[in-house]
């Protein structure tokens, strides 16, 4: 794929830029809904700008464009975060963000595929976006799409039977196209992920389902995008999957300090000066 | 201590004696096909052949019963076409569901237990809310084997008529299953479809010479002044063999054939239920909650269309092992069953 349908290959913003407005738009549309899993949002905000102003495909003005890479967002609660890289990318309008979560927005709490250019897939069913992903990528062979198929999981999916059933299909139908982003935070409903279902030791599962697997610091931009190239340039015929350990509620530290949960708790007077933190650490 | 519904696994059987005959449960799938009818092999693997060729997008995906759900003939005639996703239903539907997404038309096949009660979130949410062209059809519908609950789809009817955009279809023989594969292939959304496999009897055109399936259509294949049955897939057929035996009797039977499940074709239901002097009975392979007797009596009722009105169905159970002859008799659906039914009614 060209360095023409990259639109970070030829931007001089800074993948640190793209992370920090990420996170920005993520906090206002919080703001907006006095609710939101900002956590979440504020800790995979890194992967999200490596992923759209680094490694994906895309063209802004053609979300269905035929030659894309696909991004799956299995973890349909993210969608604040997703909604906040559309925008930062062109994909949706930036002027709509005050709708978010409001009647009749293009922007739900939880991301569907119906409401949303840029969203491929219904998500928040949790654990039925690899397996999706494994079709797409079948589909993708059939047609010899030189597309990649991106599939963003979280680690509370992991614990999903239907999640292991789709590894398996994908290393046994050879998907060198499909590349899984597990985004660890270690954290779900009920307390850490750890604590709830462990999935570790996770790299040696992953191997053992026959993955290429990586696992590093999500919140670390070089490292991350480091990953993604590794990941597309592997030449074995395997799929890939990137775990990413990554701090919830990254770049707001009274909210990383807070005691973090699945669904972070914001004062209604908090947003705005979560907002104000977060503008002391913009990038230079 | 012993469950009470279990206390008879501690009652002692006898062997057969001598004067003695006891039906035996057949193989998994037992055959329909002795019903003094000709027989088709495998009509939906060379249905699907005969659309593939003229369709590109089609693809084919099992969860390990290919030969199971005759879909071995499409597996051998375009090997390439064919993804055999093993023993794992939830990443089977959802890989048909991303297939879809990128412009084929997935047929993927397993038994309907599995459809509907294992992979059913995955239907729901990855195919049905998408509106995505999958086709999922599945062999042992309703009480089509003697295995017991675990393979005695009894219930997925009343499932999948639960779920918004699904199109269902139960067919009742080998033409409607000919008839079938292009109709869904054609139909741009998900469709659930009953499969009947194996060697499969050509019921409708004998009954019916210039019968032909059409998808959300009604059809009646006899004509009858004194019982009106409204019956869908194999019981079609078990509505007919009883029409016969009846007309016997002096008790002239009409059959309507209601091959797709949802949408209903009410508007040939309430024509045909709005004549009056006719005694009206469903029959349906599937239990009476939620399947074809219920969806008809409401149309009925909301149309304020009020016959004196049957239901013939499966009961509100979890079903017996045994011969499939013994349970179609035991549950009612049998030739005699509904006849005697019937008669009983009137």
């Amino acid at each position: 794929m060209g360095v023409g349908n990259r639109p970070a290959a030829r931007s001089n913003v800074s993948l640190e830029q793209r992370a920090w407005n990420i996170r920005r738009k993520a906090l206002l549309m919080g703001e907006v809904q006095g609710q939101g899993y900002i956590g979440q949002a504020l800790g995979v905000a890194d992967v999200l700008a490596a992923a759209y102003f680094h490694a994906l495909a895309f063209r802004a003005d053609d979300p269905e464009w035929e030659g894309r890479d696909r991004f799956l967002l299995s973890v349909g609660h993210y969608a604040i975060a997703l909604y906040a890289v559309l925008m930062e990318a062109g994909i949706l309008p930036e002027d709509e963000l005050p709708t978010y979560g409001m009647d009749d927005s293009r922007m739900p709490m939880s991301g569907m595929a119906s409401y949303t250019p840029g969203m491929e897939i219904t998500g928040g069913s949790l654990g039925q976006g690899l397996g999706i992903a494994v079709g797409m990528a079948l589909g993708l062979k059939r047609k010899r799409s030189p597309a990649f198929v991106y599939n963003l999981m979280s680690d509370g999916e992991l614990g999903e039977g239907s999640t292991w059933e789709a590894a398996m299909a994908a290393a046994h139908h050879r998907l060198d196209n499909l590349v899984c982003l597990v985004d660890f935070n270690n954290q779900q409903a009920d307390g850490h992920s750890t604590e709830m279902l462990s999935a570790e030791p996770l790299e040696a599962k992953w191997e053992a389902f026959g993955w290429h697997c990586q696992r590093v610091d999500g919140n670390d931009l070089a490292g991350v995008v480091a990953a993604f190239d590794a990941a597309r340039a592997l030449p074995a015929a395997k799929p890939r999957v990137i775990v990413f350990d990554t701090r919830m509620c990254k770049g707001v530290p009274f909210l990383e300090g807070r005691e973090i949960t699945h669904f972070v708790r914001v004062e209604a007077d908090e947003w705005a000066k979560a907002l104000a933190v977060l503008e002391e650490g913009r990038p230079q | 201590m012993t469950l009470a519904s279990m206390a008879r696994k501690y009652e002692a059987r006898t062997a057969p004696g001598a004067d003695g005959t006891r039906l035996t449960t057949s193989a998994m799938i037992a055959s329909l096909a002795a019903e003094g009818y000709d027989t088709v092999a495998a009509p939906f693997g060379h249905a699907l052949v005969a659309a593939a060729a003229r369709d590109e997008r089609i693809v084919g995906l099992t969860a390990d019963l290919s030969k199971y759900t005759d879909l071995h003939v499409f597996a051998e005639a375009m090997p390439d076409r064919f993804y055999q996703m093993g023993m794992a239903e939830q990443v089977m539907v959802s890989a048909a569901a991303g297939l879809a997404r990128e412009g084929f038309v997935p047929f993927a096949t397993t038994y309907a237990v599995f459809a509907s009660r294992r992979a059913y979130d995955f239907i729901a949410m990855a195919i049905a809310e998408e509106n995505l062209p999958v086709k999922i059809v599945c062999a042992l519908p309703g009480l089509t084997t003697g295995y017991g609950p675990s393979h005695q789809a009894t219930e997925d009817l009343a499932i999948f008529r639960g779920l918004p955009n699904m199109t269902i279809v139960d067919p009742c023989d080998a033409d409607d299953i000919a008839g079938m594969v292009p109709a869904i292939a054609a139909h741009d959304g998900p469709a659930y479809c009953r499969l009947l496999r194996g060697r499969v009897p050509k019921v409708l055109t004998r009954h019916k010479p210039d019968y032909r399936f059409e998808l959300g259509k009604a059809s009646l294949v006899r004509e009858g002044s004194d019982v009106l049955v409204i019956a869908t897939g194999f019981m079609t057929m078990r509505a007919l063999d009883a029409a016969v035996r009846l007309a016997a009797d002096g008790v002239d039977v009409a059959v309507l054939h209601v091959p797709t499940v949802k949408p209903l074709d009410t508007a040939t239901i309430l024509a045909e239920a709005g004549k009056g002097g006719r005694l009206v009975v469903t029959a349906e392979n599937h239990t009476v909650v939620g399947g074809l007797g219920e969806a008809v009596a409401c149309a009925l009722l909301t149309a304020g269309v009020t016959p004196t009105f049957r239901m013939i169905g499966l009961p509100d159970a979890f079903l017996e092992a045994g011969a499939l002859q013994t349970l179609h008799d035991m549950y009612g659906l049998s030739a005699d069953k509904v006849a005697s039914q019937i008669k009983g009614w009137l």
